[in-house]
């Protein structure tokens, strides 16, 4: 109710403003459209790499990835008026299904210049447990002995480990949650600030995630220390945020 | 609104009766609903129905009868039920299923229940079938399972006295073929649905489960225990399956490469889609090649049977010691939880018996 509120609130604003300006741009509202892709410090990553190519972290793991699947949303488009519209809406991504690969935005909203931001995951507000059916039947859920809600992200494959055998790890991000219960959960979804955005027709947004980053800064990763078991891990996942906090970057916009 | 209902209803019948004067043959079948579980409603996406497959009452029917009719096999002997038998969930007690000629296949069979939840489509152990109706047109034709051929079946389902009116009445034609024949049973599939065990009322809060029970569904989810959920689902997927394809550590070299054969990709190798734990009380034995007589053996093979391979999921843990290694009483308890997950409503359910 409160986002329509916005919206409409900020549609007026702009109405006003435009008329003020006496500008000729369009304002039929429209949506917007992302576009991830993936890399591995700088080197594509895409579903023909799933299982078969190897990478080499900063730690010097020698890794392969088996799959990879993360959640975006509570997109924010703040107008340089510094209204914010808030679209409604998130999206599940799965390397190995093209389709998820790009989202297109249930709301609409008038074009015009904007700073834009996403989320990785979902904040606590959005977090709650067992309420998106997709999510559920997509088995990205978390069971409510791991603190309910759901998967940010889901990144598992094998490393090498010091015998040169294949060793599995989970990396698996979620809300931060101690089964013991001495620390409170911990809201560890990432705000995403994307910088400016021109919202026109037919604008598509490209974002690009390094999983290299979630390796790397600030927290250097060990796969032989941390790899299964991270869901129950407290700190592993105030660290995962940390790392994640670099990975996703705009690339371009285009308008087509 | 009681109006427009009468009228419409009067109007239905001036139809029909114009339809019986004229003999034109044009009967619409009742649109039918599936009698989907609360506990679906509130926590999964809506199942899957083709849009040129649409459910009637008359379709699942003919469906049901075409499932349990013998003379879909060459010699009559077999029917769908002979190897998916609704007291065993849709699915038989042998390893591998026997054909009409005695010839023994390599694949357990599997349960039918839940199907319309498949959202891949992809059906089979190793996910061969697209879709449960071209699922339907295989077993009719294989040497190995009913050995006829569907010209043969088409022919004897035409000369029956009741068929050709049952067809006209789900289908709009009296002409029998193997695409109806496929349309019909598969929509009689999806009305199996499996929603109601002691676990779902839990669920729902109308039952409490043992201490054993919650004990064994805690080991059940716990990373450093059984993990068996980011695959089999849990409480926000009472589908208590992914559908998706995993190799979960049976074989160390494949015999049957599964989903890699489909595929043609050696990273598939090994893998199989994974089955509900649903009714896992009527559905021994266990895995594709039914391996695994009792639930007992399941447990110590995931404990500490886990056998290494390329294509092995990561999510699998230990594989070194064989697996996580459960005492005695935390594998009593996880199984405890498992056959929390029986549906004895399912099994006796009187729409799906012959
Ligand atoms: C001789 C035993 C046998 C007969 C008869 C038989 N099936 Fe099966 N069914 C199997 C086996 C074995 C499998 C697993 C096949 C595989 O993975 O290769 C199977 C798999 C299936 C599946 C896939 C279920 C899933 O979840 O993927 C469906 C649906 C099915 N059968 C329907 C039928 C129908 C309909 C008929 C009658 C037209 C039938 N079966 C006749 C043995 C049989
Ligand atoms: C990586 C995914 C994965 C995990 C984790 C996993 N399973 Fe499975 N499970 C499968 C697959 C795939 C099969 C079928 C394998 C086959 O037949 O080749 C299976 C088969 C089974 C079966 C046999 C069911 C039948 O109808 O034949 C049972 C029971 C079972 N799993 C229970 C468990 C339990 C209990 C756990 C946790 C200890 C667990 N699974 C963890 C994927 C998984």
């Amino acid at each position: 109710m409160k986002k329509f509120y916005l919206i409409y609130l900020f549609t007026f604003a702009i109405v006003f403003w435009s008329c003020s300006k006496d500008s000729d741009i369009t304002l039929e509202p429209v949506n917007i459209s992302l576009n991830f892709s993936h890399t591995w410090n700088g080197q594509e990553v895409t579903s023909s790499a799933i299982d078969t190519s190897r990478f080499i972290n900063e730690n010097g793991d020698d890794i392969r990835i088996t799959r990879l699947r993360y959640l975006i949303s509570d997109i924010v488009l703040t107008h340089e008026s510094g209204v914010d519209a808030m679209l409604t809406g998130y999206h599940l991504i799965d390397i190995m299904d093209d389709e998820s690969l790009s989202y297109s935005t249930a709301d609409e909203i008038i074009p015009g210049e904007y700073t834009m931001s996403i989320r990785f995951g979902f904040n606590n507000a959005d977090n709650q447990d067992g309420i998106y059916n997709d999510l559920n039947t997509a088995s990205f859920d978390v069971p409510a002995q791991l603190g309910g809600g759901y998967h940010y992200m889901q990144l598992d494959g094998t490393y090498k480990n010091s015998n040169n055998d294949d060793d599995p790890y989970n990396y698996h991000v979620i809300r931060a949650f101690d089964m013991t219960g001495t620390n409170e959960p911990q809201d560890t979804s990432i705000k995403i600030s994307l910088g400016s955005v021109t919202v026109g027709v037919n604008t598509q947004v490209n974002i690009q995630m390094d999983l290299y980053e979630w390796f790397s800064n600030p927290h250097l990763w060990d796969l032989s220390e941390l790899n299964t078991m991270l869901m129950s891990n407290y700190d592993a996942q105030i660290k995962m945020s940390q790392n994640g906090a670099s990975a996703f970057s705009l690339i371009s916009i285009t308008q087509e | 609104m009681k109006t427009f209902l009468l009228l419409f209803f009067g109007f239905f019948c001036m139809m029909a009766c114009s339809d019986a004067n004229s003999g034109d043959q044009t009967y619409i079948p009742i649109p039918a609903t599936l009698d989907i579980p609360v506990l679906f409603q509130d926590r999964l996406i809506d199942p899957l129905i083709p849009t040129n497959n649409p459910l009637t009452e008359e379709g699942i029917a003919l469906g049901k009868k075409l499932f349990f009719d013998r003379r879909l096999s060459g010699d009559h002997s077999q029917s769908c039920a002979s190897c998916h038998n609704p007291r065993n969930a849709f699915t038989d007690n042998s390893q591998f299923s026997n054909g009409i000629d005695g010839s023994v296949g390599t694949r357990n069979s599997m349960p039918l229940f839940n199907l319309a939840w498949n959202f891949s489509d992809r059906f089979a152990w190793d996910g061969k079938e697209l879709g449960l109706e071209q699922q339907a047109l295989e077993p009719v034709q294989n040497p190995i399972e009913m050995h006829s051929n569907w010209s043969d079946v088409a022919l004897k389902l035409q000369q029956d006295t009741d068929y050709p009116t049952l067809f006209l009445h789900a289908f709009g034609t009296s002409t029998i073929d193997s695409s109806l024949v496929a349309k019909a049973i598969a929509q009689f599939e999806r009305t199996l649905i499996s929603g109601n065990s002691k676990f779902d009322h839990y669920l729902m809060g109308s039952t409490t489960l043992s201490p054993q029970e919650m004990d064994g569904f805690d080991i059940f989810t716990r990373e450093d225990k059984g993990d068996c959920f980011h695959c089999h689902g849990g409480e926000n997927n009472p589908l208590w399956t992914d559908n998706g394809f995993h190799n979960n550590g049976l074989d160390a070299v494949f015999t049957d490469l599964g989903l890699g054969a489909v595929t043609g990709d050696p990273n598939d190798h090994g893998k199989f889609r994974t089955p509900s734990l649903r009714n896992l009380a009527f559905t021994a034995p266990y895995m594709h090649d039914g391996r695994f007589t009792t639930l007992d053996e399941v447990i110590d093979f995931y404990s500490e049977g886990l056998q290494n391979s390329p294509t092995i999921d990561p999510l699998m843990k230990s594989i070194d010691q064989g697996g996580v290694q459960l005492s005695s009483e935390e594998k009593a308890s996880l199984k405890a939880f498992l056959l929390t997950l029986t549906d004895h409503g399912f099994v006796n359910h009187p729409d799906f018996q012959e």
